[in-house]
């Protein structure tokens, strides 16, 4: 019998590194013959910590938030899940069609093997694409295959991946590069942590074998500073793969070789520009320049370079053994395969899913996400981070594909999509995205450096109840400017956050600007908290608000004095008979 | 004064290999804290990088710091979920509890505060990674009574240490 324990910084974070340790001395207290072992992130992070126990016949029971002082009752009950036994703790038959509705391929060892031990990999057929690309395939072999998938890059801009190889393989040059950006800078993605975390063999096996493909000996991953434990298990993994030969001189005997090291970043959104990152690699400000050349002719050093981000690599060896043609029967006509997507915000059940691309966002957000926090409205979904956009819940049944979200105006992006119901205020959140974008724009260019910076400017004095007649207007003409006076991707995106909320949500910019209430009651500066009548007079607002503000005799209706109120919302927390409202 | 016989091993890996000015200014973060104006100076002449250059790359990236930190760094993460789920009201406590704003450390010397961008936690939202020599702790769904009561028990501990 063995148990696993997911240690994904999700499941560490919830304190699955306690529990693990507690597993271990109560076993050892009892003399019991199991094994304690970990695994990454298997998406559902909304359960962790997640205790998967296989018994003799390998077959798996999942318990979930187990905390270190449910370890004895488990124990107890001998792991069982039966009916009649306290199983607070077993997974539930709806949490377990969360995982089942998925389609799974980037996704395919998370949460189910130990990433610090590649004979976990192996076991399930890890590094025989690799053989098979080595001893089987020519380079162009391969990237047929690629073509025949249909993949498409997962960084963001959804380039397809075979283009970009067949390019870097037809520049001539004995000395080539094969990148992986790691470096997951929108806000609000984690997918590819989670590959890193969960199944860094993955992407080690698709980067030798784009290596392959496009003739590199070298490949660097890039790797934000953030994710301390991504770069150990990766460093790790690369470890034991130099070990067993998959990594180094003549790979397979097929007289290839190719080694990889990581390169830490050291935090700059901008850096998700390729040439950003290849200056950022070489030393330098993480500076774009103008393209072409490509990097495919003049990347790192002047030299062929290819780059791709961590989701597209993991598919790689999946379609080399499965064949382009299946990963290309799943999506769309033009979106081919699945996709990662990072739920979270005012979800219910967060976490990561792969889905076939085509999906609706109602199928994800309520069928697989399980609805809105507390069972409210459903108001909007972000997508695309700071290059993206917000759609509003009419569009909701919008197929989630290249083509179908891009004609709404925001981008699949990386795969982020943060959830907001009807306390969350659009114009917040785009003066939240412009605050984003003004401090990462590397400033090389006007309009995106003096533009984002207007920008957030206008939209601060919106949300602060400041706002002019003719600033929408201001907006939507900044917005054009920086788009067509930016260089590069950053400045030519940065607006959309703005235009797409402007599009969908003009009249909650209206109620800032012309009626001075912030429609989501959510900007301090334009409501009030107020008590009804059903205030009991109970005393416990007036004896927690930190400023005093409150007032009233014990058993009488309290009163706010609005003078003198700073909008903790202390007051509306603490009351348990929901007498306080925003106004 | 220092002497930077710390940077030595680093220097002698990393100074003459093309493109290493980011790893080095990384291993000199580690090994001091913060990159001081001495720091890059030192790091300027055994390298025969221009010191501008250098001060270019060091403000360029979040990361790096020219400020020594508290012994405790609390990186709040700033992503959008957790935008969406508070993070500013939780800053705001962190801020009210400790006196200190983003970018700020605490006149004891024990904690420092940094907005970052994005802890990839998203779904534990609002988060904040808390780091020392002791390593890193994540810290996930917080509130602003638990961000509280966390930062006292990590200031206990730490009174704990000096005491032992």
């Amino acid at each position: 019998m063995k148990i696993i324990i997911g240690q994904g910084s999700c499941g560490i974070a919830t304190g699955a590194k306690k529990t693990a340790s507690e597993f271990e001395r109560q076993i050892r207290d009892r003399n019991l013959d199991i094994q304690v072992g970990i695994t990454g992130c298997v998406g559902t992070c909304y359960l962790e910590p997640i205790v998967d126990v296989y018994d003799d016949q390998n077959h798996l029971t999942r318990h979930v938030k187990v905390q270190p002082q449910d370890v004895e009752k488990i124990l107890e009950s001998h792991f069982s899940c039966a009916l009649g036994t306290d199983s607070s703790h077993c997974i539930t038959r709806e949490d377990q069609e969360v995982i089942e509705k998925q389609k799974r391929v980037v996704l395919r060892n998370c949460g189910l093997i130990d990433p610090e031990n590649i004979s976990d990999y192996t076991a399930l057929g890890g590094y025989q694409a690799i053989q098979k690309v080595l001893l089987e395939m020519t380079p162009q072999d391969v990237i047929e295959e690629m073509k025949v998938s249909g993949l498409r890059g997962r960084g963001g801009a959804g380039f397809p991946t075979w283009f970009k190889w067949n390019a870097a393989l037809s520049n001539p040059g004995s000395e080539k590069y094969m990148v992986c950006n790691a470096d997951e800078g929108d806000p609000g993605a984690f997918m590819d942590r989670s590959v890193l975390e969960g199944d860094p063999h993955s992407l080690i096996e698709g980067m030798i074998i784009g290596g392959y493909a496009i003739g590199a000996n070298q490949g660097i991953i890039y790797c934000r500073a953030e994710y301390p434990l991504a770069i150990h298990r990766l460093e790790v993994a690369m470890a034991q793969a130099r070990e067993k030969g998959y990594l180094g001189k003549n790979l397979f005997g097929s007289g290839f070789n190719f080694d990889l090291r990581i390169k830490a970043g050291a935090g700059a959104f901008v850096c998700g520009e390729e040439t950003a990152l290849i200056a950022s690699l070489e030393g330098e400000r993480g500076m774009p320049r103008l393209k072409p050349p490509f990097p495919a002719a003049k990347g790192y050093w002047q030299k062929p370079t290819n780059i791709n981000n961590v989701e597209t690599f993991a598919n790689v060896p999946w379609i080399i053994l499965n064949g382009g043609a299946s990963f290309g029967a799943m999506g769309t006509e033009q979106s081919k395969g699945t996709k990662v997507f990072a739920l979270a915000g005012k979800i219910k059940k967060g976490g990561l899913v792969e889905v076939p691309m085509g999906m609706t966002l109602r199928e994800i957000i309520y069928d697989i996400g399980g609805g809105i926090k507390n069972d409210r409205e459903f108001k909007a979904v972000q997508m695309g981070g700071p290059s993206g956009g917000c759609i509003p819940a009419s569009l909701i049944d919008t197929p989630v594909d290249y083509e179908n979200i891009g004609k709404i105006g925001a981008i699949v992006g990386s795969g982020g999509m943060i959830v907001m119901d009807e306390t969350t205020c659009m114009v917040d959140m785009a003066r939240y995205f412009l605050d984003f974008t003004r401090k990462e724009s590397c400033g090389k260019c006007n309009y995106c450096r003096i533009g984002t910076k207007r920008m957030l400017e206008i939209l601060e004095r919106i949300t602060q109840g400041k706002g002019e007649d003719g600033d929408i207007e201001l907006l939507e003409e900044l917005a054009e400017k920086i788009k067509d006076g930016s260089m590069c991707g950053l400045g030519q995106t940065a607006p959309n956050p703005v235009l797409t909320t402007i599009k969908y949500f003009r009249n909650e910019y209206e109620d800032h600007i012309y009626n001075h209430t912030c429609t989501a009651k959510s900007c301090k500066n334009l409501f009030q908290f107020v008590i009804t009548e059903k205030c009991t007079g109970c005393t416990v607002c007036a004896r927690n608000c930190p400023v005093n503000a409150i007032q009233g005799e014990r058993k009488q209706l309290h009163v706010i004095d609005q003078d003198v109120c700073t909008k903790c919302g202390k007051c509306e927390e603490v009351c348990r008979f929901d007498a306080i409202i925003r106004k | 004064m220092s002497d930077f016989k710390e940077l030595a091993p680093v220097l002698d890996q990393y100074g003459r290999v093309p493109g290493s000015l980011i790893t080095i200014l990384q291993k000199a973060q580690d090994i001091y804290g913060y990159l001081s104006k001495e720091t890059i100076e030192y790091i300027a002449d055994a390298t025969g990088i221009k010191p501008a250059k250098i001060y270019g790359v060091a403000t360029f990236y979040a990361q790096f710091r020219q400020e020594p930190i508290g012994k405790y760094l609390i990186m709040m993460c700033k992503g959008t979920a957790c935008h969406v789920n508070g993070a500013d009201l939780i800053e705001e406590a962190v801020t009210e509890h400790l006196g200190i704003r983003d970018g700020e450390t605490t006149e004891d010397g024990v904690f420092t505060l940094n907005n970052v961008a994005c802890l990839g936690c998203c779904s534990l939202a609002p988060v904040m990674m808390v780091k020392s020599n002791e390593g890193e702790e994540t810290y996930g769904n917080l509130t602003k009574d638990t961000v509280k009561s966390i930062l006292d028990e990590i200031k206990g501990r730490s009174q704990e240490g000096i005491a032992v």
